[in-house]
């Protein structure tokens, strides 16, 4: 009985200390200073650039012992916004997101692997349209610091390329627009 | 046969007009039907929305005029062979009707302007979005233009068996007076 207390009591002190020396960091989605982008190609001819509008994730990231970093994003499929109403009603039904089904696309990492000059390799499961797939972004470690305001922050940038297939979405828009590109832009503020 | 109404029958300008109308809102409704299901390589893919839109704004100024037109002139007075609860009935499936069909034009309106984009009218003339938009709207009216247009072709097949049952079945004028045959 004392035995496994004092078992809990250290696992808790180690737990405690990890969390202590890896900080943890809220997108700021509040003041916007986070984005997902989305391109594609219409037809072959020009880039189609769109994004989501809401979405909320969370990281934690260690100098010391980069690669248990990890990151979370959870996407409100609703709020894909391509400037353009019809197209964005369109995007939501059932030929492609299917948003009345599958509001929510999420993205938990699985591995970080830091490289050289702050780039990095972030693999995780992406859940989008109800199909969850292995997924690998290139990071981009953009910068960290306090903030004028009292806070820390930290951002990265991360690319990564989609078919639409993958993800059982078969609408039909062409030979050269069966991929979608991925840009994301976050700046964590620490808890 | 005038063009104006009479105490005893339509005119040839409320006639062609509710026949015009008549056939305006079934292609319209079977258009929108074929036209969201269309594959991003038809050559109708962009056509049709246009058409769609097109046609629907010319049939709201021409409803517009047409109920203009109902309350400038003198209306035939109902059937004498119709009854009371008959009288009433009609008048309430006119009614909804219109509601409907009001309902609808605004509802397909509020889906294209959602944005602040014009509707352009096949090219002739533009109308432009009157209103912001609120979060969501492009959703809310095509759930609503949806809904409303079934339940629309719903009492349009109410009202056109309606009209047959009294010329069939009542051998009365209420189909002739609006094919100018009485």
């Amino acid at each position: 009985m004392k035995q496994s207390f004092l078992a809990i009591l250290f696992a808790s002190l180690i737990i405690l200390s990890f969390n202590l020396s890896a900080a943890d960091y809220q997108l700021d989605t509040k003041d916007a200073h986070a984005f997902i982008q989305f391109k594609i190609k219409h037809l072959g001819y020009s880039w189609l650039v769109g994004r989501f509008n809401k979405f909320d994730g969370n990281f934690s990231y260690d100098e010391k012992n980069p690669a248990a970093s990890k990151a979370a994003i959870t996407i409100d499929m609703a709020s894909v916004d391509s400037n353009h109403a019809e197209r964005d009603k369109h995007l939501r039904g059932k030929d492609f997101f299917e948003v009345n089904k599958y509001p929510q696309a999420k993205f938990i990492s699985t591995s970080f692997t830091e490289g050289e000059n702050g780039q990095a390799i972030l693999q995780g499961e992406l859940t989008l349209h109800g199909v969850t797939k292995k997924v690998s972004l290139m990071v981009d470690h953009i910068g960290n610091g306090a903030d004028p305001w009292g806070g820390y922050r930290r951002g990265f940038s991360a690319t990564t390329k989609l078919s639409l297939k993958d993800y059982n979405i078969n609408f039909n828009l062409g030979p050269e627009s069966k991929e979608v590109e991925l840009f994301i832009s976050v700046e964590g503020i620490k808890k | 046969m005038s063009w104006r109404n009479s105490n005893t029958t339509w005119g040839s300008l409320s006639r062609v007009i509710h026949w015009l109308s008549a056939i305006t809102i079934i292609s319209l409704f079977a258009l929108g039907l074929w036209m969201v299901d269309l594959t991003y390589y038809d050559s109708w893919y962009r056509r049709t929305p246009h058409i769609h839109k097109s046609i629907g704004l010319l049939l709201f100024f021409i409803t517009l005029f047409r109920l203009m037109w109902l309350w400038l002139t003198i209306k035939p007075a109902p059937l004498q062979e119709h009854t009371k609860i008959e009288q009433i009935l009609a008048k309430v499936t006119h009614g909804i009707l219109y509601l409907l069909l009001f309902s609808l034009m605004l509802s397909g309106y509020f889906i294209s302007t959602a944005d602040g984009r014009a509707i352009e009218v096949f090219n002739w003339f533009e109308v432009s979005a009157v209103f912001p938009g609120i979060e969501g709207q492009e959703d809310i009216a095509g759930k609503i233009h949806y809904t409303v247009a079934i339940s629309l072709i719903v009492v349009v097949s109410v009202h056109a068996l309606a009209a047959i049952k009294h010329h069939i079945i009542d051998k009365d004028n209420t189909l002739k007076r609006m094919l100018g045959l009485s």
